[in-house]
């Protein structure tokens, strides 16, 4: 075959001129997330969950707060869910829709869940940067400190908390928010104790390059993949904490309401018959619960498949 | 004779060696890497500094930058000691010393472009520089380095290690250093790749009248590229002469030893060659021998050889041995 040299010529002198797209790091891990059944199923979970929470307020026929008098009293009997009565879910103990209950339960757990792990990532990575990249006498006593803090008995100082200062909804999230962060600290410590020890770490010292640039410029990309997968797992976790708070009866106060109180609520009523007051709440806490751990896995292998 | 560009006096380096199982009051045990170590380079010239593993080549070349804390004295061209100066000041110095690293794929930042990784000390050293113009400059030294400029977007994982390394010198070429110090540049490569990277050092040289320290186990690179070459051994110097009288004549014993073992690329010769065995293993550089350090593996120690070796000096030929001028034959 002849092979026109001309045309070879000019093909390579036009692909040596163009600029080449470099494939990142980020973009070899983002296919391989897309490529991951169990990550794209948890993916789909977490879609639905959040649509549900977003936007379930406007298929619902009843408000949250509403009562409906026709199955109060009797909701063993009538209460169940029906299409016919706009109570898809049923309705509560108090004839209240189960429906929009489980949607404003839904939408408490997952700001709980979300504002309390993005508190961990922002403080717990600065935090634990700065103990890592510095280290000697700061690290040690910043690290001494997050040993103390988590050597309390968090869940102790949470009731006493609510206790003390009245359950309410920031005080929960300023509960959850301060806990958090201890241990993810200590996973960025860990990492960037690695990190610094790497010679691009030291190339950039001997160019000058000042510490806050380093950090930010060599260790926080770098640190990205641990802090999200660990975020996306502290996720589920603030949830089931969150539930236990309110399942013991110290979380959120009517009229607002979680997964873990209605569950909570459901569990109490289970013997007179009404077992949907506990399924449903508990089939869309299993649901967000199993997105979270799915894609956290599937980030995991994602950023990380040297780890596998 | 010309001013030298760098000229180091006396230059010590010595970690304080905590052992667990110390009380918080014991003073700790000092480990001197670096022991006495001297030289002065002129520009244009090359040092080479050869020696086996843990003798302290990497932590003099970090000393040099003030990557270590280091005692003694480095004198910059325009008179000011570098070992002096405060972090801000050394900030104008850092331009003009720059480094090359053992690991060529290890030392670039995975996440980041070969275009933001060779632009990086422009951002750090020329502020006031716009984005295109930093552009047109790492472009301009990717060619210089044999590099496609169009593959800028690129990163370092999409390179082979050969590449890697040549991206390292294009980030420590883009700020027109003065002086340049290559910690083992080759060591990681292939044999075949290393002659190219050692080619290019040596064009740039050449071109851009570049000043280097070259840190080396491999006698035969070496001698390839340097000008002078210094032989460390426990943090010590053992000898110090220009290359070619070094390979020519190597005076110490520990030289002698190293020189010896370097392979021929000729069966026959390789053959008769005598290779001076070396016994025993490095001394704990925590406890060092009293008097010459390498006495307790040299073959020729005698009973002098316990106190302190003087410096026996005939022209530029420094060694740090009693026997050196005795013409004792190897």
């Amino acid at each position: 075959m002849v092979i026109d040299s001309q045309k070879m010529k000019s093909l390579a002198e036009a692909t040596s001129r163009e600029d080449v797209a470099g494939r990142s790091l980020w973009a070899d891990a983002r296919r391989r997330f897309f490529s991951n059944k169990a990550a794209m199923f948890g993916l789909v979970l977490l879609v639905f969950v959040t649509l549900f929470a977003l936007f379930g307020n406007y298929i619902a026929q009843w408000s949250n707060e509403e009562i409906d008098f026709s199955v109060m009293g009797m909701v063993a009997e009538q209460g169940g869910p029906s299409i016919a009565n706009g109570h898809y879910f049923g309705t509560d103990d108090l004839g209240r829709d189960l429906f929009a209950r489980t949607v404003q339960g839904t939408q408490i757990s997952l700001a709980v869940g979300i504002i309390g792990s993005a508190i961990a990532v922002v403080v717990g990575t600065i935090y634990g940067a700065t103990a890592g990249y510095f280290g000697g006498r700061l690290d040690n006593f910043m690290m001494r400190a997050v040993d103390i803090l988590l050597a309390i008995p968090y869940m102790f100082v949470l009731i006493l908390l609510l206790v003390m200062y009245g359950r309410s909804i920031t005080m929960l999230f300023v509960g959850v928010g301060l806990i958090s962060w201890l241990e993810m600290s200590r996973i960025v410590r860990g990492q960037t104790l690695t990190l610094k020890g790497r010679e691009y770490i030291e190339a950039a010292r001997a160019i000058g390059v000042p510490a806050p640039v380093i950090i930010r410029r060599h260790i926080l990309p770098n640190l990205i993949g641990v802090v999200t997968v660990f975020a996306t797992l502290l996720v589920p976790n603030m949830i089931l904490t969150e539930s236990f708070i309110s399942f013991l009866g110290l979380g959120v106060q009517e009229p607002m309401t979680s997964l873990g109180a209605l569950i909570s609520e459901g569990s109490g009523t289970i013997s007179y018959g009404t077992l949907w007051q506990l399924a449903f709440p508990l089939l869309f806490f299993v649901l967000t619960l199993f997105g979270f751990f799915f894609v956290g896995d599937g980030l995991r292998d994602a950023l990380d498949p040297k780890d596998r | 004779m010309s001013r030298p560009l760098i000229e180091a006096r006396d230059v010590r380096v010595t970690f304080d060696i905590r052992r667990p199982s110390d009380l918080p009051w014991t003073p700790p045990a000092q480990l001197h890497a670096v022991n006495g170590v001297s030289f002065s380079l002129e520009p244009g010239q090359t040092l080479g500094i050869v020696g086996e593993s843990g003798c302290g080549k990497s932590t003099l070349a970090r000393a040099l930058i003030r990557m270590l804390p280091a005692s003694g004295q480095v004198i910059w061209e325009d008179g000011t000691d570098l070992l002096t100066l405060s972090p801000r000041q050394m900030l104008k110095y850092r331009s003009q010393i720059q480094m090359i690293f053992q690991d060529p794929l290890a030392s670039l930042n995975p996440r980041m472009t070969v275009g933001d990784i060779i632009a990086e000390p422009l951002r750090t050293h020329r502020p006031g520089m716009s984005s295109k113009e930093r552009k047109e400059k790492v472009r301009s030294v990717m060619e210089r380095v044999g590099l496609l400029p169009n593959q800028i977007n690129r990163y370092p994982h999409e390179f082979s290690g050969g590449q890697c390394q040549r991206i390292g010198i294009a980030r420590a070429l883009v700020v027109e250093p003065k002086l340049l110090i290559c910690d083992e540049p080759v060591s990681a490569l292939d044999v075949s790749i290393q002659a190219q990277v050692i080619g290019l050092l040596e064009e740039l040289r050449r071109d851009l009248g570049l000043t280097i320290i070259f840190i080396a186990h491999d006698l035969s690179v070496v001698k390839h590229l340097s000008d002078e070459v210094m032989v460390l051994y426990l943090g010590r110097m053992m000898e110090k002469a220009c290359s070619d009288e070094l390979f020519a004549d190597p005076r110490h014993p520990y030289t002698q030893a190293l020189l010896s073992a370097v392979p021929i690329p000729d069966p026959k010769i390789e053959k008769t060659k005598q290779v001076i065995p070396l016994e025993g293993d490095l001394p704990s550089p925590m406890a060092p021998p009293k008097g010459c350090v390498f006495r307790t593996r040299c073959p020729k120690t005698q009973a002098v050889c316990e106190t302190v070796p003087e410096d026996r000096l005939r022209g530029d030929h420094h060694t740090a041995c009693h026997l050196a001028d005795q013409g004792v034959e190897a």
